[in-house]
C-alpha cells in the first residue's frame, strides 16, 4: 500500500505524539447507519461522532451491536444504508487495504498464524508490500510496547498463553502503524489480573504512542478505568454518548443508569 | 485388432447376470436393504450402456464432426451435473455459481488436455476421429470431475473452519488472495493427492480398464502400456488445470468487492 503513508500525514494532523485535540473533525463520524443482517436489525439509524480521544469505549448489553458497529470503521463489514466517515472524508475513499493498515483491528479471541511471534510481525510487515518492508529492528520496540520481552519474538505462537496471545495480536497490528486501533472485548477470554496488565498497556499505547483506541467491552469498570470518552449501545441504538466522567457520574438516560446499576 | 476376440451373446450376457444374482442374495442374507439397489442398478447398467454401444456405433459410423462435439458437450454436462450436485451444504445461488466455475474449468483443463493429446501426442487423423476422442475425453472429463468436486468441496470447508485467520488477514490489510492462500493451497493439495497417488500406483495394485480392454482386444500389452502411460500422464494434467481453475475462481466468491468476507461471522 504505496500510498499508505502519504494519506496519513495529510489526513490525520493531531495523530502525532503528545495530547492531541480534541474537538475539531472527529475521528470517524457516522451518519444514518443501518445494518441488517437477514431479518435482524444489527444497528438503527445511528448517527455518532467519535471523538479524537485517547481511549472511547463502546458499552451496553450483548447483541446491542457494539462488535457490529466496530467492524464498520475498518470496513471489515459495510453498513446497509448511510455514510461511515474517517478523517472527515467518506471512509470508502482510501483503498481499503491501505485503511486497514491505519485503523488495525484486534479481534475478541486471538488469532494468530503459524510459527513464532516474529513470524507475525513479520508477516503483518510483509503484507506492507515492499514500500514497507524492513520492520525487524521494529518488532522488539513494538513487542516492548505490549509489555512483552524481546526474546518472545523467537516462541512459538502455539505455546503462549491466552494474555500473551492477545498481546501479541496487539503487537502484530502495531507493525502496521495504524493511528487507531480498534479493540474487540481484548480481555474477554482472560483472567482478571491478566487482563488488568493488558488494561494498562492498552492505556499507556495509546498516551505513549499517540494511537486512539476504541474498545468494545462490555465490562463497565474497563470502561470507568481507561476510557475518556463513552457510547453506550443498546438494540443497535445509540442511548449515550458523551465524555467517560460525566457519563458515569451523571448518566443523562434512564436506560443508562439502570444499565450501570445492574452492572455494578 | 492381431487376435480374434470371444464374443459374447446375449445368452452368455445373462449367465453374468448371475454374479449380480450373488450380490443380491448376500443383500438379502444379511439384511443390508442393498437387493433392490443391486437390481434396479444391473437393469439400468444394462440398458444405459446398450443404448451408448448404439449411439457410439452410430456416431462411429455418421463420421460427422459436429457429431463428435455434441457427444462431448453432453459428457461435459453430465459431468458439470454430477460434480456440483455431490456438494451438500451449498446454496442454490451458489450451487448455480459453482456449476458456471467448474463446468467453464472442466471444459479448459480437460478441452486442453484432449486437444494436446490427440493432436500433439497421437496425432489422430482425421482430427475428430471418435475412436479416439469419445473414450479419450470420457477418461480426462472423469477425473476432472472428481478433481473440481474435491477442490470446490475443500475450498468451501476450509474457508469455513479458517474464518478467522482469513479475517485476520483481511484486518491487517491483505488483499482477499492473500487472505485465502492457506485454504486455497489445501484445496489444491486434496483435490491433486488421488492423481499423484494414482501415478504412484498404477499396474502394482490393477490393471487400468482401459489397458485390460486392449490387451482382451488382441493389443500387444507393450503398446496398451503405452496408451495407458498417456492416459495417466493425461489425467494428472487435466485435473490439475481443472481444480486450480475451480480453485482460483471459486475463492472469490467468499469475498465482496470491498475485501470483506462475503457472508459476515455471526453477529
Amino acid at each position: 500500500m504505496g500510498d499508505g503513508q502519504e494519506s496519513r500525514v495529510s489526513a490525520s494532523p493531531a495523530s502525532g505524539d503528545g495530547p492531541r485535540a480534541v474537538g475539531s473533525t472527529p475521528l470517524f463520524a457516522l451518519r444514518r447507519v443501518t445494518l441488517e443482517r437477514g431479518q435482524s436489525v444489527i444497528l438503527r439509524d445511528v448517527s455518532l461522532d467519535l471523538p479524537r480521544t485517547e481511549i472511547t469505549a463502546l458499552i451496553g448489553p450483548s447483541g446491542a451491536g457494539k462488535t457490529s458497529l466496530l467492524r464498520l470503521l475498518n470496513r471489515l463489514d459495510d453498513p446497509s444504508s448511510g455514510e461511515v466517515w474517517f478523517n472527515d472524508q467518506p471512509i470508502t475513499s482510501t483503498p481499503v487495504g491501505a485503511l486497514r493498515r491505519r485503523v488495525g483491528f484486534v479481534f475478541q479471541k486471538p488469532v494468530l498464524f503459524p510459527g513464532t511471534v516474529a513470524d507475525n510481525l513479520q508477516t503483518a510487515v510483509a503484507l506492507g508490500g515492499p514500500a514497507e518492508a524492513g520492520g525487524a529492528p521494529r518488532a522488539a520496540l513494538v513487542l516492548e510496547a505490549v509489555g512483552l520481552t524481546a526474546e518472545y519474538a523467537a516462541r512459538e505462537t502455539a505455546e503462549l498463553s491466552g494474555g500473551e496471545q492477545q498481546r501479541v495480536t496487539i503487537a502484530r497490528v502495531l507493525m502496521t502503524r495504524p493511528e487507531v486501533l480498534l479493540l474487540d472485548e481484548p480481555t474477554s477470554a482472560l483472567d482478571p489480573e491478566v487482563a488488568e496488565h493488558l488494561l494498562v498497556t492498552i492505556r499507556r499505547l495509546s498516551r505513549e504512542r499517540g494511537v486512539a483506541v476504541i474498545m468494545v467491552t462490555h465490562r463497565l469498570h474497563e470502561a470507568r478505568e481507561i476510557s475518556t470518552h463513552v457510547v453506550m449501545l443498546e438494540a443497535g441504538r445509540v442511548v449515550e454518548d458523551g465524555t467517560a466522567n460525566g457519563i458515569f457520574s451523571a448518566p443523562t438516560h434512564a436506560r443508562t443508569r439502570e444499565y450501570l446499576a445492574a452492572a455494578d | 485388432m492381431a487376435a480374434r476376440t470371444i464374443d459374447i451373446s446375449w445368452m452368455h450376457l445373462a449367465l453374468a447376470g448371475a454374479l449380480v444374482l450373488v450380490a443380491v442374495a448376500i443383500s438379502a442374507w444379511q439384511r443390508l436393504g442393498l437387493a433392490r439397489g443391486f437390481v434396479v442398478g444391473a437393469i439400468r447398467a444394462v440398458i444405459q450402456l446398450v443404448a451408448v454401444g448404439y449411439v457410439l456405433v452410430y456416431v462411429f459410423a455418421a463420421e460427422r464432426w459436429w457429431l463428435v462435439l455434441v457427444v462431448l458437450a453432453v459428457m461435459l454436462v453430465a459431468a458439470t451435473a454430477t460434480a456440483t450436485n455431490r456438494l451438500s451444504g451449498v446454496p442454490v445461488a451458489g450451487r448455480r455459481k459453482l456449476r458456471t466455475i467448474s463446468g467453464t474449468a472442466m471444459l479448459v483443463g480437460a478441452g486442453l488436455t484432449l486437444a494436446y493429446v490427440t493432436v500433439v501426442v497421437l496425432n489422430v487423423r482425421p482430427w475428430y476421429e471418435p475412436r479416439y476422442l469419445i473414450p479419450l475425453f470420457g477418461m480426462i472429463v472423469g477425473s476432472a470431475m472428481n478433481g473440481a468436486a474435491l477442490a470446490a468441496e475443500r475450498l468451501a470447508s476450509e474457508m469455513e473452519s479458517r474464518r478467522g485467520e482469513v479475517e485476520a488477514y483481511l484486518a491487517l490489510g491483505a488483499a482477499p488472495a492473500r487472505a485465502a492462500a492457506e485454504p486455497v493451497r489445501r484445496a489444491l493439495v486434496a483435490s491433486l493427492i488421488p492423481a499423484v497417488n494414482s501415478l504412484m500406483v498404477v499396474g502394482l495394485v490393477q490393471l487400468p480398464g482401459m489397458m485390460t480392454g486392449q490387451i482382451l482386444a488382441g493389443q500387444s500389452p507393450l503398446l496398451a502400456v503405452r496408451y495407458q502411460i498417456v492416459v495417466a500422464f493425461m489425467l494428472a494434467g487435466s485435473t490439475a488445470m481443472t481444480s486450480v481453475i475451480v480453485v482460483l475462481w471459486y475463492r472469490r466468491t467468499f469475498f465482496t468487492a470491498a475485501e470483506q468476507l462475503a457472508v459476515s461471522v455471526p453477529l
